[in-house]
């Protein structure tokens, strides 16, 4: 069968409405090319039988007429949400064994849309990591390697089982979450398109909870195109979370006009970073450069306080995490240590969680309970929200100023070697997200592009911030910067 | 603001994470880069301004005080590591 994991949703969806093409055989083809990717180790939990029942439900509501964008169009389901009957673990041990008996709110809207489920993706273990390095499962190993170099890579993270299934085409898609970058990482670490919309745009409910005001889910895709009919898909106001918006979701897919003239795009002078890269700078010049050519204005302007926006964030995150991990307590799901004779609730406790969470999960929750204990809550996490608010002003302060988009790199660097980074100092390892993080504090919804190569051969991506709730605009804009990048690069598929 | 492996320990208990004495001083150690990271905030001039509570500013909807859910104690039991009498089951608690 020909390898149809290749396809885009938009080129699936049209073959499929044309009857040229059946979600019988698509599902097929992708379910054969996620069990040959092993190696990979993006998915972690397969579920042919589930995806054979469904392509078969959308080829029949295909031949009925009227099927949705994703009807039949085949996905991969980070495993931070919850599938009914489905392991659904967060990638910890300490969920080993947990079958959700019911269903996340995005997940059931793409499976009302007709979607079909492959499997459940690989991720840092809570979300919380930047190279799926923190899984339970193991790493995922990017597609992507240094020219003939078999050094295995980091697909980023903690979105790296999704980013690694649709750049290896497993998948046509997949969903991702972002709290600091998890989305917009991997997505430029493997060469594809990961939006996080606006906070509030999708339902959190039944998404493992990390940082709940930071948590964002969003769609992992191969295009610009296929990023706006699947956020279509995804969003929407859920009576089920209370912060979700009550607000129409327009069709982004139309919003594709190709049109940014006289959009202004800035272009803020504090994501000049010492010691980064001079390939990421130019693909930065670039790319305004591309935007400049089709009609945008280019800005320079200023967030003055884009230094403390990770230090902020490695204060609110784990304080958030901390309160939120607390449920994880060997009582109501999941995993329960074994006790010695003796043992209380305490110690139960106590060793289930030392058992059940990975090492920089344990490290987080401990740096919540820390910045939120007695006599440091000022000081640390008070302070942290305070600063939290300044960040958001200054891209308030831009926004004003008539600032549509702004263009920033995606990452300080391309991909790294598994292993490489951070094994001594965990901060090293957080830089990662510096360019990110500031979008998940300010609440605002944001696009990593591909957009280049490195010299090794590696993906570089850009990122363009938008204003809040106009994902549409921006969606538009990154559909210009995708064009005129041309980025048509795939890894060599040494994997199967 | 530096961590010894005392206040280490006092935060692991805090978090209910069981941490063996001797990996205590690694850990003060990892917390120390990290809060030493966090530290620069100091830098930041945050008189007057308001810690933020919503990052979007919103009314949170209301509804009905109404029941909308209930009568599924086997489904909230299914995924317990012990469960027994319609219970979730745990040690003897002993003051």
């Amino acid at each position: 069968m020909a390898d149809l994991g290749t396809l885009t949703i938009a080129e699936a969806r049209d073959r499929l409405r044309a009857g040229d093409l059946t979600a019988a055989d698509l599902t097929e083809s992708c379910l054969a090319a996620v069990e040959a990717a092993g190696a990979l180790n993006a998915f972690v939990h397969h579920t042919p039988e589930i995806a054979r029942e469904q392509a078969a439900a959308a080829d029949a509501r295909l031949q009925a007429g009227d099927a949705p964008d994703l009807c039949g169009i085949p996905l991969g389901i980070k495993d931070l949400f919850c599938t009914r009957g489905v392991a659904s673990q967060a990638g910890s041990r300490i969920l080993e064994g947990f079958l959700p008996e019911y269903e996340s709110t995005v997940t059931t809207r793409l499976w009302d849309q007709g979607a079909v489920m492959l499997g459940k993706l690989n991720m840092d273990e809570f979300a919380m990591g930047s190279s799926n390095e923190t899984s339970t499962y193991g790493d995922v190993v990017s597609p992507w390697r240094r020219g003939n170099d078999a050094t295995p890579l980091t697909p980023g993270g903690s979105s790296g089982g999704s980013a690694a299934a649709v750049a290896a085409d497993l998948c046509l898609a997949a969903t991702g979450t972002d709290t600091g970058g998890s989305i917009r990482q991997p997505a430029a670490f493997v060469g594809i398109v990961g939006l996080k919309p606006t906070y509030g745009r999708c339902s959190r409910w039944g998404i493992v909870a990390f940082a709940s005001s930071l948590d964002q889910a969003g769609p992992m895709t191969k295009t610009v195109q296929d990023a706006a009919i699947m956020l279509g898909a995804m969003a929407g106001h859920d009576p089920k979370d209370s912060t979700s918006a009550d607000l129409a979701v327009p069709d982004f897919e139309a919003a594709l006009t190709g049109d940014v003239r006289g959009k202004r795009i800035g272009l803020p002078r504090e994501y000049r970073m010492e010691g980064m890269p001079e390939e990421i700078e130019t693909l930065w010049h670039q790319g305004a450069e591309m935007l400049r050519d089709a009609g945008a204005e280019i800005v320079d302007i200023t967030l003055p306080h884009t230094k403390y926006a990770l230090p902020a964030y490695y204060v609110i995150a784990p304080a958030e995490a901390s309160s939120n991990l607390a449920r994880y307590d060997g009582v109501r799901y999941g995993h329960r240590a074994a006790l010695s004779q003796g043992d209380g609730v305490t110690e139960m406790y106590e060793k289930t969680r030392a058992e059940g969470f990975g090492h920089e999960v344990q490290r987080r929750v401990m740096i919540g309970t820390y910045v939120l204990s007695a006599g440091f809550y000022d000081a640390y996490y008070n302070r942290a929200r305070k600063v939290r608010t300044l960040i958001k002003r200054d891209f308030e302060t831009v926004f004003a100023d008539g600032i549509d988009a702004i263009l920033t790199p995606a990452t300080p660097s391309a991909a790294f070697g598994l292993g490489e980074m951070g094994q001594a100092d965990p901060v090293q390892m957080y830089l990662n997200d510096v360019f990110t993080v500031t979008v998940n504090l300010a609440g605002l919804p944001a696009i990593s592009v591909p957009a280049g190569l490195d010299r090794q051969g590696l993906p570089l991506g850009l990122q363009l911030i938008g204003r809040p709730w106009e994902e549409a605009d921006l969606l538009n804009d990154a559909h210009v910067l995708e064009r005129a990048a041309g980025f048509d690069a795939k890894p060599a598929r040494w994997w199967a | 603001m530096s961590i010894d492996s005392e206040t280490a320990a006092k935060v692991a208990k805090l978090a209910r994470i069981r941490v063996e004495d001797d990996a205590l001083p690694a850990l003060a150690a990892e917390f120390n880069t990290i809060l030493g990271f966090i530290e620069q905030l100091g830098e930041v001039d945050v008189d007057g301004v308001e810690p933020m509570v919503s990052v979007t500013p919103m009314r949170l909807k209301r509804r009905e005080d109404v029941v909308t859910d209930g009568d599924i104690q086997a489904k909230i039991l299914s995924n317990a590591p012990d469960a027994r009498e319609g219970f979730f089951a745990v040690p003897k608690v002993v003051e």
